[in-house]
């Protein structure tokens, strides 16, 4: 270990607000895109899921509709 | 030649490769980034002119060199898309693009905080740092692209032209320290003979270099398999995994 | 391959060729005059042209960046402000550099700089920025001496205050 302590690892021989300071975006970056491209997969599930389901229910409409019209002739 | 390939051309195939291949990209790049992270921020010993502040060097030179790479591996996915009409590899354009225009953001970020202290600037319009930052604006004008069109067909033929044109600024960017008088050094690694870089301060920036090409590699394959499952949303194969999907919520729903 | 592709790839690697020897031409143009940059020497007695020709040397109060080393022993600082002087050389000739501003860190005698400033004589500069340059090596401290005989000590530490390393 090039330091003695926890305060000098802190201060990076003065240079450790520029060296923490990087390393806290870089983490934070990959971070959120991490969490980003995780729930990728849900949000696609869950779009699709919905999409469906107005599908389906136009559908059942559509043959409700036309069930009327076939009853009333 | 090819015919080995020809299988993971069709979307279902692809979209398992990917999750299975996550695993691995995603541990490898964990235990690199962090014994690359750790070794180099405490271990390695400081720079003889810049003391500490070099310790940058581990996260500027890794998103910097794959900023390119990815650019790299994007464009030859859009040429691949474009030329043999690909599905996968069109898409895979724009899984890329976020993951390298991250890399580019973070690679100017972490040059400019480190061009602070040593240069004495954050930003100086020097070639190397111009041409990254039309990286960065090539990354975002292929996103804004693919989003630009409704008809994601169209959307992907002009991001991925987009990006085969750009890839004319990848070796602009490597060579602009040779070429212009740069306020930037010149390589480091990548010179033919012994790199420039003492081996006890060498092996963490591999290291590290590794660990971003792994989490590169893990984060293209998720979100690689999210556009397979968007661009099929109509075959029997999503609607299948969209239905357990609704099961499972409905289950957990009745689990309350 | 069938016709259609190889029209379709022969199409893609025209383009990219043709916009980077156009891309590529219109740099090399613009080269020489990309950054108005100079070195000491140049200054003192014009660029050189190739072929034994020299080229106009730059006019006073003309607006150029320098790039040279800081000459050793040549660095005056002012007791009251920021006021720094200092000569840059580069293969003999000496221009004076006057600074008014925080020096970067790496700013040491016998080290790389870039100025960017006005002339204001035919040997002197009053720069607006002076940024250092580094080269690409990276070594630890013990190694550097070891090597290239120097003993690196950052002037800002005065006694008492021990660099971390």
């Amino acid at each position: 270990m090039q330091f003695n302590s926890f305060t000098e690892v802190l201060a990076m021989g003065g240079y450790g607000a520029y060296v923490w300071s990087s390393v806290a975006i870089v983490f934070a970056v990959l971070l959120m895109l991490i969490v980003h491209s995780c729930t990728a997969k849900n949000r696609t599930l869950r779009l699709l899921r919905i999409e469906q389901e107005r599908a389906d229910k136009i559908s059942q409409a559509k043959v409700a509709n036309a069930q009327a019209l076939f009853d009333k002739k | 030649m090819w015919k080995w390939l020809h299988p993971y051309a069709k979307a279902e195939t692809a979209y398992n490769l990917c999750y299975r291949l996550l695993p691995y990209f995603s541990w490898l790049a964990a235990i690199t980034l962090i014994a690359g992270s750790i070794w180099g921020l405490l271990y390695a010993p400081a720079d003889y002119q810049q003391g500490d502040s070099f310790r940058i060097i581990y996260f500027h030179v890794p998103t910097a060199i794959w900023s390119m790479g990815a650019y790299t591996s994007m464009a030859i996915c859009g040429m691949v898309g474009i030329v043999w009409q690909i599905k996968n590899a069109e898409l895979a354009v724009y899984a890329i693009a976020p993951v390298g225009a991250a890399f580019t953001f973070l690679a100017l970020v972490t040059g400019a905080v480190w061009g602070k202290p040593m240069w004495g600037a954050w930003w100086v319009w020097d070639a190397r740092l111009t041409s990254e930052l039309i990286l960065l604006f090539l990354y975002l004008g292929v996103i804004a692209l693919y989003n630009s069109f409704e008809d994601k067909r169209t959307a992907a033929r002009a991001a991925s032209i987009l990006a085969i044109v750009g890839v004319v600024n990848v070796p602009i960017i490597h060579y602009s320290v040779e070429w212009w008088n740069t306020l930037h050094q010149g390589a480091s690694i990548t010179k033919f003979d012994k790199p420039s870089i003492s081996p006890d301060m060498l092996w963490p920036l591999l290291l590290n270099i590794a660990g971003f090409l792994f989490i590169l590699a893990a984060i293209t394959c998720l979100r690689l398999a999210n556009q397979i499952l968007i661009n099929d949303a109509r075959r029997p194969w999503v609607k299948a995994l969209v239905e357990q999907s609704s099961t499972e919520a409905t289950s957990l729903v009745k689990g309350k | 391959m069938n016709p259609r592709r190889k029209k379709r790839l022969f199409i893609i690697v025209s383009l990219v060729i043709l916009l980077g020897a156009a891309i590529g031409s219109m740099l090399y143009a613009l080269q020489q005059n990309i950054d108005l940059f100079y070195t000491p020497s140049e200054i003192l007695e014009g660029k050189d042209l190739g072929n034994g020709k020299t080229g106009a040397k730059p006019q006073i109060g003309q607006r150029l960046r320098i790039g040279g080393m800081v000459v050793e022993g040549s660095v005056v600082r002012s007791e009251t402000n920021l006021d720094v002087q200092f000569k840059l050389a580069d293969t003999g000739p000496m221009v004076t550099i006057k600074y008014n501003g925080i020096l970067p860190d790496l700013f040491r005698e016998g080290q790389g700089i870039v100025a960017q400033g006005i002339l204001i004589a035919f040997d002197t500069i009053e720069a607006s920025e002076v940024l250092a340059k580094h080269d690409e090596e990276y070594m630890p401290p013990e190694l550097a001496e070891k090597m290239k005989g120097i003993k690196h000590v950052k002037p800002k530490y005065e006694e008492g205050a021990k660099p971390a390393y």
